[in-house]
């Protein structure tokens, strides 16, 4: 399956990815300034890392064998069997963290704006395309494509 | 601390209602003119460090930013601007030489926007370059004086000619005053487009070896990474006499831009300053130059052109025919307006000529000599759109370098401080965080397509004129008129004023 | 094919996904004494607390049975396996004929030596008729619950009682809360958090006596202390419940003996979650680890073994994540070592409850506490797992930002860009 992937070597740390990741799931995903200013935010599920000059994007690998979705104590983290993309059923996630325990990505993110529940990439599987960080990245450090 | 009276040059206008607080500005200037107000929670800008890059406009994912003039009047002077003030201020406050980057930013006269070019009407019909052919291979290098054929062949070989696709070639920028990432972007897009890319003085860096059949090596004051390998890696050969943007001085590449990679590639200590000495130590004639010349052919097994670079100065078609005699292949003459990564402001600001008269003038004077065949010109300066070329090319020029240019394509928003060393697009700095701001990838593509367009204009522009093959152009100095000239001009030039 | 699992919970269902990933055909047969679809039991104290509604409890859709082709028996006993005949004998003398076998009838409460128990007004927190019966007493009326056991089950039903306005009194053997999870230093953090949440602590006790005549009035600790309440929740612990293979010829130690295949002792019998002894990759050696993640890993495994598909279990390991109000902590593996070979690094700040430690065996990590900043802890539990050399990049662990930036390059590389776990 296709999955994002960073190249650090060329990522400028500029953290729009976060920016775009936030509006996408947000309640008005087609417009930034309202997505910031109204409404809840949500945590971006893309996460920067940076140590200068290194940095890159990291969001959920999609793993074929996710740990996440075996160790979910409610089942609301599970993979799409059609698509493959491990996405958080956030109505019955109770915020309980086991997933955060369990990925070696570091990827899953605590979102407790208003709720309490497990926030991670979904490859932006709500809208079609490609993912919005990728979509925004201003120099291409972001691709989302098929490896082996 | 006492006041250094300088103002603001400009002012960040930060629209509130559309700034998020999103800190991609705070994050992206390494002028740090943006600042995240922790106890406010909200994003503030200094004025005073901000260069007018446009990194964070751009970047801005709200377009809440724009940046504009400090909107300070001096009291109004017929002499003295606020340029001139301020310049007095800095000096008064450091006591050194005024640096800066980039070609002039004063008025000079540009012949290019008072030459104007040709069409066919009815006779000689215009030529539709999308139907029919149209040729702009070029090549430089020496010509013999005459063609032995024999069975449809050339009989004797030619001397060794550079093959250009487009009449465009990127000029030196060396390898320490502009980014790897600049560099390989340079590289890929010559490669791509059949021509080159010239390293400057600041030697090949290794991976770029392989680009070495797009590859011109410079050969300067300083030597900085010339070696066998080197000079044999590229297709041609350049010594660097001097630079249009600051002729008669040497260079300068401060210590703090010399890191691992510069220090390899230029075989010098690592944070040890490049200074590339005002002349070559070992030239003081033209014989002299000749010398060089062949120890280059000679460490080449004669199978690379020669070039030689200089700046267009008051004597310069007479120094070009020296240069012809001393064995060059290729003449290339930097005019006053061209760029750099550093410079003293006042030499960029006045010294040197205009490269349209240069090129006018070296034309005439190698054609009047019988020696035009045995070198080919190639200039730089301002170059700024195909019609420059092709003007260019009327006037004499074989081809065209093109450094600012290239590396607006690049992404440069001509904020003139290469030499802080902290260009914003990555392109003029050696900072790790600032170069890999520019993707080669995206620099490549950006660069190529740049000369994807011009090739198509150009090929527009000659269709116009009734010409299939930009050869057929070269030097046809009928093809321009000039306008708003004085007659001094026209006949520098070597043009007829329009309507005549 | 013919699948026969014994249980529905987390190695139950683990099982039929394994299964289908391999066998779209083969008919499955689920037995659960109880009668509810597969729900999440670490949920009950959720419901309990009124945070989740029944028809959230459920662990997998309502339509997964249908859509894996499941046969499921809800509220029918397994009384007896009859491993000759190769059939399952259930309660009411029917039977369920099985090709493989799957036991995964998890765990059942510890009990204490302890006269009383059987007093109305005491109470397991396992499965969800165990809150049920608990919810019933209080709407009832019971205000004054002592809970024995500072454990996981023994701290989640007291947070949830006190949500429910029970008065909360937890008596813990052990010198601090959640000993097997927590050192010292975290657990004194993690108890003063609670007790400004309303719960009161009996350390280093025990309760001797269960007062009331049918039904509890009080209990009296090891020290003399006499408290009176209404409800007494037993939450020791659990053990594997071995009982359906009692005085058969199965090989039990303190759970079901397992190989890496989950293949019991017996052939076409395969065992997984809190009922079995899978392999913990920290101990180098089987022992019983009842936890979810562990349970549905062993119960695929199994399941995917059981339909041809040769698996090994990678193994699993005593990892936590649990959370009181607005305090998290996630744990894993060793996080009190008892001996000079493991290297110990630790950082807290008592101020926010924030505590972090890591444990080092050989340059590798082998456990860790993070309480309160736990975000991406399961970063470490990735190394753990791997059993990577942290050395490089040791200083750094203790950092809340400690991430994929800190690893060298290459390692970072292989990692984010090549195959995915």
């Amino acid at each position: 399956m296709k999955r994002v992937y960073a190249r650090e070597e060329v990522c400028a740390g500029c953290k729009l990815c976060e920016v775009h990741c936030i509006v996408a799931h947000s309640e008005y995903p087609k417009d930034i300034v309202k997505a910031f200013k109204k409404g809840i935010r949500p945590v971006a599920r893309v996460i920067v890392e940076e140590n200068r000059p290194v940095s890159f994007a990291l969001q959920c690998r999609h793993c074929d064998d996710a740990p996440c979705t075996k160790a979910c104590i409610t089942g609301a983290m599970h993979r799409d069997p059609e698509t493959g993309v491990v996405v958080n059923e956030e109505e019955r996630c109770v915020g309980c963290w086991t997933c955060i325990l369990a990925c070696p990505f570091g990827a899953i993110k605590r979102d407790e704006t208003g709720r309490k529940v497990a926030s991670k990439c979904d490859l932006c599987s709500k809208n079609d395309g490609v993912p919005a960080c990728v979509a925004h990245c201003p120099n291409e450090a972001l691709v989302f494509e098929e490896r082996n | 601390m006492s006041l250094d009276y300088t103002t603001p040059q400009f002012i960040i206008e930060r629209n509130r209602d559309r700034c998020i607080d999103c800190r991609v500005c705070v994050n992206q200037c390494a002028n740090e003119a943006h600042i995240y107000d922790e106890e406010e929670g909200r994003v503030v800008s200094d004025d005073s460090r901000c260069v007018d890059c446009h990194r964070c406009v751009v970047l801005c994912p709200t377009r809440a930013l724009s940046v504009r003039k400090y909107p300070l009047e001096y009291k109004e002077h017929g002499t003295w601007t606020a340029r001139d003030i301020n310049a007095i201020y800095k000096q008064a406050a450091t006591g050194g030489i005024l640096l800066t980057g980039m070609g002039t930013d004063r008025n000079y006269r540009i012949y290019w926007d008072h030459l104007l070019l040709n069409a066919s009407q009815v006779t000689n019909p215009s030529i539709d370059p999308l139907r029919e052919p149209m040729e702009l291979k070029t090549f430089l290098g020496r010509k013999p004086e005459s063609l032995v054929i024999e069975n449809g062949r050339l009989a004797e070989k030619l001397p060794p000619q550079l093959e250009l696709e487009v009449p465009v070639m990127f000029s030196a920028m060396s390898f320490g005053s502009i980014s790897l990432n600049a560099h390989k972007s340079l590289a890929r897009a010559a490669e791509e487009m059949g021509t080159y890319f010239n390293t400057g003085e600041g030697g090949l860096h290794r991976e770029l070896y392989r680009y070495g059949q797009n590859t011109i090596v410079q050969v300067a004051s300083g030597r900085f990474g010339v070696h066998q390998d080197y000079l044999n890696a590229g297709a041609a050969i350049e010594i660097k006499i001097g630079q249009g943007a600051k002729p008669g001085i040497g260079g300068h590449l401060p210590g703090e831009k010399v890191g691992t990679e510069v220090s390899l590639t230029r075989m010098i200590p690592r944070g040890s300053d490049a200074i590339s000495p005002a002349p070559h130590h070992d030239i003081y004639s033209i014989e002299d130059l000749r010398q060089l010349i062949f120890s280059l052919k000679e460490a080449t097994n004669y199978e690379k052109p020669v070039s030689v670079k200089i700046a267009a100065v008051h004597n310069v078609a007479a120094i070009a025919s020296g240069i012809a005699r001393a064995g060059a292949d290729i003449i290339a003459i930097d005019g006053f307006r061209a760029g750099t990564g550093a410079t003293p402001l006042r030499t960029r600001d006045n010294v040197g000529i205009p490269i349209e008269l240069a090129l006018a003038a070296v034309d005439s004077r190698l054609r009047e000599e019988g020696i035009r065949n045995q070198v080919s010109l190639v200039i730089g300066g301002t170059i700024r759109n195909s019609a420059d070329i092709v003007k260019a090319i009327a006037l004499g020029a074989d081809a065209v370098y093109i450094g600012t240019s290239a590396l607006i394509a690049l992404g440069c928003h001509m904020c003139q401080q290469c030499f802080t060393g902290k260009c914003n697009w990555g392109i003029a700095t050696q900072d790790p965080n600032l170069v890999k701001r520019l993707n080669p990838d995206i620099g490549a593509r950006r660069a190529a397509n740049l000369l994807r367009a011009w090739a198509h204009e150009i090929k527009e522009l000659l269709g116009g004129m009734g010409i299939n093959a930009l050869e057929s152009l070269r030097g046809n100095r009928l093809m321009l008129r000039g306008i708003n000239l004085t007659t001094k001009e026209l006949e520098i030039l070597g043009v007829k004023h329009a309507g005549e | 094919m013919n699948y026969v699992i014994i249980g529905n919970s987390a190695a139950a269902i683990g099982a039929v996904e394994g299964i289908r990933q391999v066998d779209r055909q083969g008919r499955i047969t689920i037995i659960s004494d109880e009668p509810y679809h597969t729900y999440s039991r670490p949920l009950i104290s959720y419901w309990l607390a009124g945070k989740v509604a029944e028809d959230r409890m459920v662990y997998r859709d309502r339509n997964f049975y249908e859509n894996n082709n499941v046969n499921p028996l809800l509220g029918v006993k397994a009384e007896k396996i009859d491993f000759e005949g190769k059939k399952v004998i259930l309660a009411g003398g029917a039977d369920a004929p099985y090709d493989k076998l799957l036991i995964a009838t998890g765990g059942k409460p510890i009990v204490p030596p302890l006269e009383g128990l059987n007093k109305q007004g005491v109470f397991s927190f396992l499965k969800f008729d165990d809150v049920k019966e608990i919810k019933k007493a209080v709407s009832a009326g019971s205000k004054k619950a002592v809970i024995i056991g500072a454990g996981l089950i023994g701290l989640k039903a007291a947070e949830a009682l006190v949500k429910i306005g029970v008065e909360v009194t937890v008596v813990e053997l052990a010198n601090r809360v959640l000993p097997a999870i927590l050192d010292e230093q975290a657990a004194a953090m993690v108890q003063d958090y609670l007790g400004k949440y309303g719960m009161k602590f009996k350390l280093n006790n025990t309760v001797a006596r269960v007062l009331g005549d049918s039904a509890v009035t009080g209990v009296v600790l090891q020290d003399g202390t006499e408290i009176p309440c209404e409800m007494l929740v037993v939450a020791i612990g659990v053990q594997p419940n071995t009982d359906l293979v009692k005085d058969t010829d199965i090989r039990v130690n303190r759970g079901i003996v397992v190989n890496e295949k989950m293949e019991t002792s017996i052939p076409n019998v395969y065992a997984a979650g809190d009922v079995a002894e899978g392999f913990d990759i920290v101990y180098g050696a089987s022992r019983v680890l009842p936890l979810l993640p562990n349970a549905y890993q062993q119960g695929e495994a199994a399941g995917r073994n059981m339909a041809g598909a040769e698996t090994a279990f990678a193994g699993g390991l005593a990892m936590n994540a649990i959370g009181f109000g607005d305090l998290p902590m996630l744990t894993a593996g060793i996080i009190k070592p008892d001996s000079e070979e493991y290297e110990v690094l630790a950082k807290a700040e008592p101020e926010t409850a924030s505590y972090r430690k890591v444990v080092l065996r050989d340059g590798c990590i082998v456990g860790y506490i993070c309480l309160n900043r736990v975000d991406r802890a399961g970063i470490m539990t990735g190394l753990l797992k791997d059993k990577i050399d942290v050395t490089p990049f040791k200083d750094r662990l203790l950092s809340y930002d400690f991430g994929y930036v800190d690893f060298p390059e290459e390692f970072r590389k292989s990692r984010l860009s090549g195959g995915v776990a």
